[in-house]
């Protein structure tokens, strides 16, 4: 399996000037992004709906390429945005999954079918046109030029370590340097529309 | 119903259009399959059908921050469902969105057998959004207050379609 860190190390060389949504792994984005202005960094705003801000982004910004990285029990809770991001097929989104098998945030229970569940079948049954499953770093290196090469809507299922909280909430390290308001503002000042 | 006392799906229509909107989220419910027909023949608007109603509010937070004007069109049961992400794709994202929704079991007289009906009022006053009913094409400059209030408080406004009145159903 792959660590989180590594896969965005990785991914980070493809990312050039597009919109990025990290989902629940800003904290391994933060320190690898040049264009933070561009970082839709908000967070967990609810459950279940980062597949759909960054359809809802794609949508609205055909000129620029989307790279989305959802995570499996936020997909678990919205699995009909598949179908309605498949039927869109816009083609500047590139669906990432980072598939940890567990709620992480909440002490590590796993979530539905976790071990045979296969998210990538899901996609392409969905509708989306291509879809990929890794569990090796290596494998998703190799992987990378064809998957960014091609159109969107492209779904890339990864399965990593879990790397479990414990804490309390209120307890754990703040990563984030800006808020949500401010995420908010520098997005929009970056695309002209704020 | 009286023939006069509708609400067209032209008027709606209108109102979209003239308040700029480019993108509607929806789930459909029967009684408003008039305005789907005539919003899939408008070439201004792109329709994103969801199949829950949660969806609908990130969709719609995703098309604001990328500078796209969308409309979320939905039933007051579904309301219920998307309460979370209303909040927090919306609300706490200051989304200015307008939410028309279908307040199904909706009686005017306030003998209300359908749950649905009793509720929409009370889940909207404990979340804090501010709404209007718009029964028939007389209210329909209400639509337009909402548009307004929305982008003025950087918040989502709801329309309640009162539904045995809305004339969607032809």
């Amino acid at each position: 399996m792959m660590h989180t860190a590594d896969m965005m190390r990785v991914f980070a060389r493809y990312r050039g000037d597009a919109i990025l949504v990290p989902g629940r792994s800003g904290r391994y984005w933060i320190d690898l992004s040049d264009n933070h202005a561009l970082d839709v960094e908000v967070g967990d705003p609810a459950m279940g709906g980062h597949g759909g801000l960054g359809l809802g982004l794609a949508l609205a910004r055909p000129d620029k390429k989307v790279m989305l990285f959802d995570s499996e029990g936020d997909l678990q809770m919205s699995l009909g945005i598949l179908a309605t991001i498949a039927e869109q097929a816009p083609p500047n989104l590139y669906h990432f999954l980072i598939d940890n098998g567990v709620y992480a945030t909440t002490g590590g229970q796993p979530v539905p079918n976790a071990d045979k569940i296969a998210y990538d079948v899901i996609a392409r049954g969905c509708g989306y046109p291509r879809a990929y499953a890794f569990t090796e770093i290596g494998d998703f290196e190799r992987g990378l030029p064809e998957i960014m090469g091609g159109p969107g809507p492209v779904f890339v299922a990864c399965k990593v370590v879990p790397e479990i909280e414990n804490e309390p909430i209120g307890r754990r390290r703040r990563w984030q340097t800006r808020t949500r308001e401010q995420v908010v503002k520098d997005l929009r000042a970056a695309l002209g529309v704020g | 119903m009286s023939g006069a006392a509708v609400l067209s799906p032209e008027t709606v229509l209108a109102e979209m259009k003239k308040h700029g909107v480019t993108h509607v989220v929806y789930l459909p419910d029967s009684e408003t399959n008039w305005l789907y027909l005539l919003m899939k023949s408008e070439p201004t608007l792109r329709l994103i059908g969801v199949g829950r109603e949660g969806n609908a509010a990130s969709i719609a937070a995703g098309l604001w921050l990328g500078g796209a004007r969308p409309l979320i069109l939905i039933q007051n049961t579904g309301m219920l469902e998307a309460g979370d992400s209303i909040r927090g794709w919306l609300m706490s994202l200051n989304v200015p969105v307008v939410l028309m929704v279908g307040y199904r079991g909706w009686t005017r007289h306030g003998v209300t057998v359908d749950t649905a009906a009793t509720y929409t009022e009370r889940f909207l006053m404990a979340f804090g959004l501010n709404y209007y009913l718009v029964e028939n094409d007389a209210d329909a400059a209400r639509i337009g207050v909402a548009f307004e209030e929305a982008e003025r408080t950087r918040q989502p406004v709801v329309i309640l379609v009162g539904d045995e009145y809305h004339g969607f159903n032809r």
